[in-house]
């Protein structure tokens, strides 16, 4: 099997996951991360997706894929059915946010969930002159993008606090998939284009 | 592309008997069997296609002497077809209790040398499958590489992977449903009214005196077409149409959608039997094997192979056989872990969607079955 040149978030998200752990993929777009995860790591994975286009991708790639829309949750799964609960690249696109928070680790032991920084320094940059940003990881121009929240790293940070969600790990990338050499939060909140969390229920 | 072409049909006889789920016997029976392609050597690539309600075996192709009479699944079935005949040996067959060639009620009742008729035995779902399972035995398939079907062939590819998992590499259960609702089974005993108080029924005997019950029957049609529609699709299709563009004031056909009604049935009861089509829905109504888990769905799913995969489709227009009744089956097998894909598409047609040829809905059907190794 030739697989996709690896995203380097799929990287960061591969080396938290033990063979033969379940993996559910929330908008999982062809499989592609589940492809990585199954020939790299030996997961059981799953997808969830709400494009035919990407319903029949997925499928063509051997990938169990569930057609469905995160919006109105994920009612269709049990609780605790799954070791990791990835949201990559999505979760700004997603209106309910908390909701899908929660949902993810009602499912999930744990959620592991990345998205583009707005506050990545060429983002403010960007915005300092006077335009949207668009970018590796921003790559859409404000009136056909998906998006619908925009935030931080630190707003994040806050929102997992709000909701008493554990942050078990964090990694920080910059425009080019270089992993960000920083350790306080504000520094990575400058230097990162994309975050991925880890995070767990309050014990 | 081209179909398949010119095909034959064959009747199987089988001698053991088949007990019933009902307590009944079939003390010897045949079944009308069609295939497509080649079984190859290691018989490994055998698909069974199981039929709905008015099916059968001819899924495909034509008969040499009827040109016309086109199989009911063709457009799925072929060379380069989801279905490739240049790679699946393609196995459909019409189930016991059936009309079209299979031992069911017209046929001759040994024991008094008269057709069956009301004394044919309740066949279900499991019935059907072990007889299936039969005729994989004849020919020497000891696993099919997919079990197929949509509506009550769902039911019969669910199923299968219930009742013999080791057999089912891939299951296919398209716009079906785990057990019928109150409302379906209310749809299925008007169709049935509609046949057993028809003058003609003769306590289901009506062989013997010469007649059918027609109008029974072609009233249960109408009434079953209607839901096999969608709401938008006939209105598309007939809207308030009147065939004279004016009223007439009397109870004669008026509007297209009675003309178009009143054809299908006549059409269907020109050819079906009726005690087929009150065994059918009876058999449908009785559909619910999360019984053998005391109503758990989800330990009923248990009992599927951890290898299988499956495919669960439903039509977003279908409101016979609901999305939501497919997202049941979906769930109940995610809580099992088992590997399971789930397409909801958008086609207008309601539940006969199923039937139709549609680039998205075959493309994943053919994804899917391309996936299989042989």
């Amino acid at each position: 099997m030739t697989l996709m040149p690896g995203r380097p978030d799929f990287d960061v998200i591969a080396s938290w996951v033990e063979p033969g752990h379940r993996v559910l993929d929330l908008g999982c777009g062809d499989g592609s991360l589940l492809r990585q995860l199954i020939a790299t790591r030996d997961v059981q994975g799953w997808g969830v997706e709400i494009d035919d286009a990407n319903i029949l991708a997925a499928v063509r790639n051997g990938i169990n894929v569930i057609q469905s829309n995160l919006e109105k949750g994920l009612a269709d799964f049990a609780d605790d059915a799954f070791d990791h609960v990835v949201l990559s690249r999505t979760l700004q696109t997603v209106r309910h946010t908390e909701h899908i928070l929660r949902e993810m680790l009602r499912v999930g032991r744990e959620a592991v969930v990345s998205f583009p920084n707005f506050a990545y320094w060429k983002n403010l940059r960007s915005v300092l002159d006077g335009r949207m940003p668009v970018s590796e990881d921003l790559p859409y121009q404000w009136y056909d993008s998906p998006n619908v929240r925009f935030f931080t790293l630190l707003d994040f940070e806050s929102l997992c606090q709000q909701m008493g969600l554990i942050i078990r790990e964090r990694q920080v990338l910059d425009e080019t998939g270089t992993l960000v050499d920083a350790s306080a939060a504000r520094d990575l909140n400058f230097l990162g284009s994309l975050a991925v969390y880890r995070l767990t229920r309050p014990r | 592309m081209p179909g398949i072409g010119v095909v034959e049909s064959q009747r199987i006889h089988f001698n053991e008997p088949l007990h019933l789920r009902s307590g009944g016997v079939l003390p010897s029976y045949e079944l009308a069997v069609e295939t497509y392609g080649t079984l190859n050597a290691a018989k490994s690539n055998a698909i069974l296609v199981c039929h709905a309600l008015s099916g059968h075996h001819h899924l495909a192709g034509h008969y040499a002497d009827q040109p016309n009479n086109i199989g009911w699944w063709d457009n799925i079935i072929g060379p380069g077809r989801p279905l490739d005949t240049d790679k699946f040996f393609i196995v459909g067959l019409n189930n016991p209790g059936g009309c079209h060639g299979s031992t069911g009620p017209s046929s001759i009742n040994p024991a008094t040398g008269k057709p069956w008729g009301a004394d044919f035995p309740m066949v279900a779902v499991v019935d059907w499958v072990n007889a299936q399972a039969r005729l994989a035995d004849f020919f020497g398939i000891d696993q099919w590489a997919a079990v197929m079907g949509g509506s009550l062939g769902g039911m019969q590819a669910l199923r299968w992977s219930i009742t013999y998992p080791e057999r089912v590499r891939n299951a296919l259960v398209i716009a079906s449903a785990p057990k019928l609702s109150a409302q379906n089974i209310a749809f299925n005993d008007v169709a049935r009214q509609a046949i057993l108080t028809d003058p003609d029924f003769h306590g289901g005997h009506y062989y013997e005196f010469g007649t059918r019950p027609v109008r029974g029957l072609r009233l249960a049609r109408m009434l079953g077409h209607i839901t096999y529609l969608s709401n938008d699709q006939m209105g598309e299709k007939f809207g308030r149409e009147l065939r004279n563009n004016a009223f007439s004031f009397d109870f004669d056909v008026e509007f297209e959608v009675e003309s178009y009604l009143r054809y299908q049935g006549d059409k269907f009861a020109g050819y079906f039997d009726a005690n087929t089509y009150l065994l059918m829905t009876k058999a449908l109504d009785y559909f619910d094997p999360a019984r053998l888990d005391d109503g758990d769905l989800v330990r009923t799913m248990a009992r599927t192979h951890t290898d299988t995969n499956f495919l669960v489709a439903s039509f977003t227009t279908d409101w016979r056989f609901s999305p939501a009744r497919s997202r049941e089956i979906v769930a109940a097998l995610l809580a099992n872990g088992r590997k399971v894909s789930y397409a909801e598409i958008d086609l207008n047609y309601g539940h006969d969607s199923f039937l139709m040829e549609d680039a998205h809905y075959h493309g994943l059907v053919g994804a899917f079955l391309g996936n299989i190794k042989l």
